[in-house]
Formats: structure tokens, C-alpha cells, sequence
């Protein structure tokens, strides 16, 4: 008994392994690093002369430098100390994440005597100027409900204005046995959680907002592009789903009236990520987070054939679809498929491939660093000869495992692979660096550049913070170099940061959990999401309020776009790859239908679509997209009317029609009604098709599975 | 006479290169024991020490020097394992982390590594909370307060725990003895 205690007792001291001298040195140089890195952010902010934060800076000043006077005499035992030179300086929130800790930082180049500091810290002191630092205008919060008296066309769109709105405090996705508790509950603590504190996501939005500021410079009357901010909103408000996973906040769009609203905006999106993950959650018999459903991935997961675009047109074809709601017999929905055209392996330009492979210690389990050495090889085949791989590795720091080599040369390339070891913490920056520098060095004319990240998404340690990562793709992006975003293993994927990765990199996330999975994202998709066909996708549908009262789009909730943005070319979106169909699927309410849910307008009543409306009434709405050549800067307009009478819906939009019913069903499933898991899976299971892979089959056992985890809960 | 750490901690938050690099030197070992006694995951003790380690860059600045430097790091370190079990799948999985060990000792048997897989197995038997302050007071020999002041608790529950610990291995020697 005792004995087991002192036994105990000398087992763990004796516990104390040496740690690695390679461990410990890369600690301390990144931590020099780092150190070095917050030195000079702090010159700039003195050169910056940015206003202090007031009142409260300055008696964290007074502190410092009392304390340190205090240590004079000790400090002066040390040779480096007692030469110190120290600055004086306050620091903004916008330049230093120290200041978040309420200790404010000293600086100016003074040699400390007390009178020194307190003549030079006293004129950069000065009283508290709320308007300096600026803040971000906040959008409005989200309602159901159009207020009153509102702008019936409104300058930003409704959608963007749900999409963009903070959700921090609505965490009602996350299981309460979780700890939703602050990371940063006392100063000393580190924000190593995915969970950013409330100063953190400000300063976020700041830096955002500065930025937007410069870059809209050279914009017309665009001063705050909220879709800029949905990317950092994105990135940081987010809560942790099961386990340590994160995924990004948004809410279901709700339906909104088309007087009040009357275009709907959104950028495409071919990430299948979610659907990925609902499958693995669903497989270990847990429903997934809501937070981790989004519709629209889950609905483009699976391939659909459309109608092809023939050649000479566009590079993709959009047909549009209007059936009744399975769901509701009082609406409509709108399918709105995408085909992308299909380039032949012969015609496809040269392929630059950059694998940026994560090879942190959390990747050590079956399902993350061996799953993909055993999927890369797959892709392999299906390369050219002439095409280029290069393989770089971080964990802790960054290093090319392979340089370019022509992907003939197998042998070479699955040798590096093998030699890859999980070892260290996770740079996500240092690696994406390096990787960018080598794809821009095998970059010829004519060729696609792509990088290749495998992660389990566990960016949030290190150096940077997501934002930093994601808006250090966004630069990247303009210099033709792609990224995709490859998933592995659960417990520290970073959902979010992920998907807002491959967001700014013009890439694709996805998921990958099996061997099976690898296979169809690899080499049946990637090859073609490898080869992009069409940048800057853009969805705009106007509804004619002669026919359509209320619609409301289900899923892109993180994808809305502001209205006016459709036309600028300047605003980032979407990619669509060579074979890829994009799908989105609207609900909409015909006028007099008995299913209106927004009451009409006591002091609006009059602006009724009998007088203000002369659309025709054989048409819907209009649906217009935009998009660019692959590299090219100016946008082409596509455009045709949506009809309004029903037609006859083919086994893809059923089965499509299905899977949205599913992605509701996962979460709040407010507008489905009676409609339940029976039917969706009855649906979907008429709607199979050849389903020559068996995705389709798999998505309704998974929808079986769903049925009885919610039917138990 | 060495410079005390709380001194050279305000040195370095104050921008003294040379303060910090001695500071990070210093503790950079015991870091790395701690995070090792508290998970039992040796790529965890390195992956968060180095954390820890490009953190205090810019942490220091919030180091008040009425406060000890150890103290105060040791906050830290538990902070940031506390933070690396929220963020770990399940608590099976946190304490399979002792359970490597296991595999190791069958791989390779000898004293050493048979008190090791001791180790492993009595630690992970052990719940979170009970697990911390043994790695504190017994591993690191800190007194109960000192113990008690890094865990943000009262030295009462940190004696509680540690006579839980003893009833624990007490009750776990029987079911040895009677097995």
C-alpha cells in the first residue's frame, strides 16, 4: 500500500525521460523565432503611431516600470540586462496580441531612467480616443423576420447578411457534456484551443477590416466587403462539435420574402468534406454536430450526370429543374445543376503537383499518415509521365522530401512517401511557404500548379492563427497556384480552418476516412478538381415576385455573397473542375400559396404584387452566372429564365432532392414538417440509378443509421 | 549568482533576446517531464512543449514579477495539457496514451521497462484530476500548497486527492494480491 505510493513515487520521477535534443532545439528556435517575429511587430507599431488603448494601458505601463526598477539591482548581475536598452512603447490591439492580456508593452528607444520614462511614455499616452481603434460594423444580427420599413431592395443581400452575422453565443449545436468554457480563462493561459478568445476574434476582424480598407482603394464605393469578414468570422467563431473537432458556425437559412429580398447570391462549391465526416460520425453511431452539416457538400458529394455542355459553349452547363416539394405540397423547389464539361486526359495541360504533408506527432494513427502513404500511390496512376510531384513535410519545421521529379519516376516518389515519420508539432505556415515557393518554381507556362495539403487540420498550434494562414493562401491565389485541402482522422480536424483554407486557395476539401474513400477522391475527382475549368463561379437568381412570394436556399449558408458582388470581378469564389457538377437547390412559395410564413406587411400592404410587380408570369426567376477562364481576370455572364410551370424531375434531381432532405434532417428539420427519415430514405432509394460506385446506396444506409440514432434519441 | 528567473522573465518580456533564450533553456526540460508524467505521450510532451515554448514569446509580457516563475510556468504547462485533453477524442484515448507503453514493455521486456509499464498501467487507472496532482506532488516533489496554488484549488482537495490516490493503490494492490 505504502509501498505501492513510494513505489509509485520514484517511478514517476524517474519517469522523466531526456527529451530529444532535436525536439528541443526546434522548440527554442521557433520560440526565438517567435520572439523575434513580436520585436519587430512591435517597431511597427511604434512607427505606426497608433493611439493607445487609454487609461487602462497606461497604468499597465506604470506597473511594468515600477516593477522593473525594482529588479534594477538585481538585473544589473547579468552582462546581457544590464546593458538592456528599453523601449517604451504602446502597443494597439491591431498590432500586438499581447495587449489582449491587459499587459500593455513599454517602448521607444530610451535609455530607462524613471524621469526618461515617464516625459517619453506620457506623450504617447494620451486620453482614451475611442474612435481610433475602429470598430468593425458589425452586421445586424440574424431574424427571421424582414423589419419593417426596410429598403424593399436592399444594397446588400438579405442572405449575406445572415450568412456574415457573429453567431459566437449560439452554441446550441454543441453537446452539453462539452466544455464550451473559455480557453482563456486566466492571462497565463495559452489559447493552444481551437477556441479563439473574444479579443482575439476582434483583433481578427480589425486586421480584417484594415485590410479591406487598403484593399479597396483602388474600388468603387466598396469600403467593407462583408464576405472579407465572413472568411475570419468563419475562421474563428466557431465552437467545438464532439470531440475536439471544429467546424464553422452558421445557421440555416430561413425564408425570406421576395418583395423584401428579391436576389439571392452565391459563390459554387464542389467540397465534399461535410458529407465526410457525417458518414464517419454516423458509421460510429453518433449523429454528427449540426455544425458539421452543410447541405450543400453533402448534396455534391455524389456525382450527377447533367446535361453536358457541348463543345464550343461555356465550360459548364447549367439546367434548371422546378418540382413539387416533397416536403411541403404548398412550395416548390428549384434545381439548379451545373455540369462542368469533362477535358480528356490527352488534353489536359501539365500537371505541377506540391504534396504538403502533414507529419505532426497527432498524425500518427492508422487513419491519418499510413491511410494516406497507401491512398497517394493510387493517384500515381493516373498521372502523366511528364507531370511533376514534390513532396514536402512539416511538423515543427518545414523540409522538401522530395524535389520536383517527373511522375515516371515511381519508384522515387513512393520511397520518399515511405520515409515520411510522424515527429513534432504542427507549422502549418513555414510548410505552406515552402511548399508555394517550389510550385511557383516548377511553374512553366501552360501548366497547372496545385497544391496538395493532407492534414488532420490541427493548424491552430503554432506561430499563426488561421486567419493569418487562410488570408496568407488568399494572397497566394492570385499567383496561380491552387490548394486542396485533403481531411484525415477525427479528434483534431479543423474543420473550419480547412474549408476556409481550400476557400482562399481556389481549392477543394475533402474528407477522406477510408481507403475507398482516398479512391474516389483522388483519382476519380481529383483528377479532374486538378484541372479547373471555370474560377469564380457566381450564382445570382432574381425571383419575379409576380409569381414567387417567399424562397430560401438550402445550405451555402457560409457561401452568400453580397448582391452587388456578383459583378465584381474583383470578389473571390468558387472554382469548378474539369467533370465537376454543382448543385443548389432553392425552396420557393408560389404567391397565394396557403404555405406563406412571413406575414404580409401591415404598413407594406399596399406595395402587394398586384401593383408594384409586371413580371411575366411565365417565369420563375432568372438565374445569371458568372464566371472566369481559368487565369483570366475579366468574368463571362451566362444567363436564362427559370420557368414557372413544374416539370418532370430525373433520377439525379430526386436523388439530389433527397440528400437535401437528409442534410435537414441532421439539423433543425423546422421546414420539413411531417416529412421524415422514411421518406427521404424512400426517395432517395427510387431515385438510386445505376449508381455504378455504390455512393448512393451507401447514403441511404447511412440514412437508415440516422433514422434509428434519432428515432432513440 | 544566477539571475533569478522572475527577473529575467521581465527582462524578456521587455524585449531582452538573450533573457528569454536563458529562460527557455532552463526550463525547457522540465516542461517537456511534466507534460510526459501528466500524458504519458512522448510526441505530446514535444509537440506542446514547443507550443508552450513559441507561446511564452509572447506571453511573458503578462508575467507579473509578484508572482513565482515556476509557479507561474506550471500553470502554463497543466493549462495547456488540460486544453490538449478537451481537444483529444475521448478520455479512452487520453489515457491510451499510458497505454503505449504497455505495447512497449511487451515488445521489449526488461526492469526498466516493466516499472515503466507499472507506471503506465497505475497512471492510467487513475481519473484526470488524480492524475495531475500525482504528477505534481510526487513527480515534481511540490509541496501541497505549491501544488494546490498551480491547479487553481485549495490545499485541502489537493490533500483529499492525494489520500484518494493512496486508497486507490491500496485497493488496486489487493485485487493484484488477489488475482
Amino acid at each position: 500500500m505504502s509501498d505501492d505510493f513510494e513505489k509509485l513515487k520514484s517511478a514517476l520521477q524517474r519517469t522523466s525521460d531526456k527529451p530529444g535534443t532535436e525536439a528541443k532545439g526546434a522548440a527554442m528556435r521557433l520560440a526565438m523565432e517567435e520572439f523575434d517575429r513580436l520585436q519587430e511587430s512591435q517597431t511597427e507599431a511604434r512607427l505606426n503611431s497608433d493611439p493607445p488603448q487609454g487609461a487602462a494601458g497606461q497604468t499597465g505601463i506604470w506597473h511594468m516600470v515600477s516593477n522593473f526598477l525594482s529588479s534594477r539591482a538585481a538585473l544589473a548581475a547579468t552582462g546581457s540586462i544590464a546593458a538592456l536598452t528599453v523601449g517604451v512603447v504602446v502597443v494597439t490591439p491591431l498590432m500586438n496580441d499581447r495587449s489582449l492580456t491587459g499587459s500593455d508593452r513599454l517602448t521607444g528607444e530610451v535609455e530607462l531612467t524613471p524621469s526618461v520614462a515617464a516625459t517619453e511614455s506620457a506623450p504617447v499616452a494620451p486620453e482614451v480616443s475611442p474612435s481610433a481603434v475602429p470598430e468593425p460594423p458589425m452586421p445586424p444580427v440574424p431574424t427571421p423576420m424582414v423589419t419593417p420599413g426596410e429598403d424593399p431592395a436592399p444594397e446588400a443581400d438579405q442572405e449575406v447578411l445572415h450568412s456574415v452575422a457573429p453567431r459566437a453565443i449560439a452554441p446550441q449545436s454543441a453537446p452539453p457534456a462539452l466544455s464550451t468554457e473559455p480557453v482563456l480563462e486566466e492571462t497565463e493561459n495559452f489559447a493552444l484551443s481551437a477556441e479563439p478568445s473574444g479579443q482575439s476574434r476582434r483583433d481578427l476582424i480589425a486586421r480584417s477590416l484594415e485590410r479591406d480598407a487598403t484593399a479597396s482603394e483602388g474600388m468603387t464605393g466598396l469600403t467593407v466587403r462583408p464576405e472579407r469578414m465572413l472568411e475570419d468570422i468563419e475562421i474563428t467563431q466557431r465552437h467545438i462539435g464532439q470531440s475536439g473537432d471544429t467546424f464553422p458556425e452558421f445557421e440555416p437559412s430561413v425564408m425570406k420574402t421576395v418583395l423584401e429580398a428579391p436576389v439571392s447570391t452565391f459563390s459554387v462549391e464542389v467540397d465534399t468534406a461535410s458529407y465526410g465526416i457525417v458518414r464517419s460520425s454516423l458509421m460510429a453511431g453518433v449523429l454528427p454536430p449540426e455544425g458539421a452539416v452543410r447541405i450543400e457538400e453533402i448534396i455534391n458529394y455524389f456525382p450527377y450526370d447533367y446535361p453536358a455542355p457541348s463543345v464550343g459553349e461555356a465550360p459548364f452547363r447549367p439546367s434548371v429543374t422546378v418540382l413539387e416539394t416533397p416536403w411541403n405540397e404548398g412550395t416548390q423547389l428549384v434545381h439548379i445543376g451545373l455540369q462542368g464539361q469533362i477535358l480528356e486526359a490527352d488534353a489536359r495541360p501539365p500537371l505541377n503537383l506540391v504534396l504538403l504533408i502533414d507529419t505532426s506527432g497527432s498524425m500518427d494513427q492508422p487513419n491519418k499518415l499510413p491511410l494516406l502513404k497507401q491512398a497517394l500511390p493510387l493517384m500515381l496512376d493516373r498521372l502523366r509521365p511528364e507531370d511533376e510531384i514534390a513532396i514536402v513535410a512539416y511538423a515543427g519545421n518545414a523540409g522538401v522530401v522530395l524535389e520536383p521529379t517527373r511522375a515516371e519516376a515511381r519508384a522515387q516518389i513512393l520511397t520518399a512517401l515511405d520515409g515520411l515519420q510522424p515527429r513534432g508539432g504542427t507549422a502549418g505556415q513555414a510548410g505552406l511557404e515552402q511548399a508555394y515557393a517550389l510550385a511557383a518554381q516548377m511553374s512553366e507556362e501552360g501548366d497547372v500548379s496545385r497544391i496538395l495539403l493532407a492534414t488532420d487540420g490541427d493548424f491552430n498550434v503554432g506561430p499563426s492563427d488561421p486567419g493569418a494562414l487562410a488570408r496568407y493562401v488568399g494572397e497566394r491565389r492570385g499567383e496561380g497556384t491552387y490548394l486542396s485541402v485533403l481531411g484525415f482522422g477525427r479528434g483534431n480536424l479543423d474543420d473550419a480552418t480547412m474549408q476556409a483554407l481550400a476557400q482562399n486557395g481556389n481549392g477543394t476539401a475533402a474528407y477522406i476516412d477510408t481507403v475507398a474513400e482516398a479512391q474516389k477522391v483522388l483519382v476519380e475527382q481529383l483528377t479532374g478538381a486538378l484541372f479547373p475549368i471555370a474560377d469564380d463561379v457566381k450564382v445570382q437568381v432574381e425571383f419575379n415576385p409576380a409569381v414567387v412570394q417567399e424562397y430560401r436556399l438550402l445550405g451555402y449558408e457560409t457561401r452568400g455573397l453580397a448582391r452587388q458582388d456578383f459583378n465584381n470581378d474583383a470578389v473571390d469564389a468558387g472554382e469548378i473542375g474539369s467533370g465537376h457538377t454543382v448543385t443548389a437547390i432553392y425552396e420557393v412559395t408560389p404567391v397565394g400559396s396557403p404555405a406563406i410564413r412571413n406575414e404580409p406587411l401591415r404598413y407594406g400592404a399596399e406595395e402587394s404584387a398586384e401593383t408594384v410587380v409586371s413580371g411575366p408570369r411565365d417565369e420563375l426567376g432568372y438565374l445569371k452566372l458568372r464566371y472566369k477562364a481559368p487565369g483570366a481576370a475579366q468574368s463571362a455572364l451566362l444567363e436564362m429564365p427559370i420557368p414557372a410551370a413544374p416539370q418532370e424531375a430525373s433520377e439525379d434531381v430526386r436523388f439530389a432532392v433527397a440528400i437535401a432532405g437528409f442534410g435537414q434532417l441532421l439539423t433543425e428539420a423546422r421546414y420539413l414538417g411531417d416529412w421524415g427519415w422514411e421518406e427521404a430514405i424512400a426517395l432517395a432509394q427510387g431515385a438510386r440509378g445505376e449508381d455504378p460506385f455504390g455512393y448512393r446506396a451507401e447514403a441511404v444506409r447511412l440514412m437508415r443509421i440516422g433514422q434509428s440514432l434519432s428515432d432513440a434519441r | 549568482m544566477e539571475t533569478a528567473d522572475e527577473d529575467l522573465a521581465c527582462a524578456a518580456g521587455l524585449g531582452d533576446r538573450d533573457a528569454f533564450a536563458l529562460l527557455l533553456e532552463r526550463h525547457y526540460d522540465m516542461i517537456f517531464g511534466l507534460i510526459l508524467r501528466l500524458t504519458g505521450h512522448r510526441y505530446v510532451a514535444e509537440d506542446l512543449a514547443q507550443d508552450i515554448c513559441i507561446g511564452l514569446a509572447g506571453k511573458l509580457s503578462g508575467f507579473e514579477k509578484r508572482a513565482r516563475f515556476r509557479t507561474w510556468l506550471y500553470r502554463v504547462v497543466v493549462n495547456a495539457v488540460h486544453d490538449w485533453r478537451r481537444r483529444e477524442t475521448s478520455r479512452a484515448k487520453a489515457s491510451a496514451g499510458w497505454g503505449d507503453w504497455e505495447i512497449a514493455r511487451q515488445a521489449e521486456m526488461s526492469d526498466a521497462e516493466a516499472s515503466k509499464a507499472w507506471l503506465a498501467e497505475t497512471m492510467s487507472q487513475l481519473p484526470e484530476d488524480l492524475r495531475d496532482t500525482v504528477a505534481l506532488i510526487l513527480g515534481e516533489e511540490m509541496t501541497q500548497a505549491a501544488a494546490a496554488e498551480v491547479l487553481g484549488i485549495s490545499e485541502g482537495t489537493v490533500a483529499w486527492r492525494m489520500s484518494e490516490v493512496k486508497r486507490r493503490l491500496r485497493a488496486v494492490a489487493v485485487a493484484e494480491d488477489l488475482a
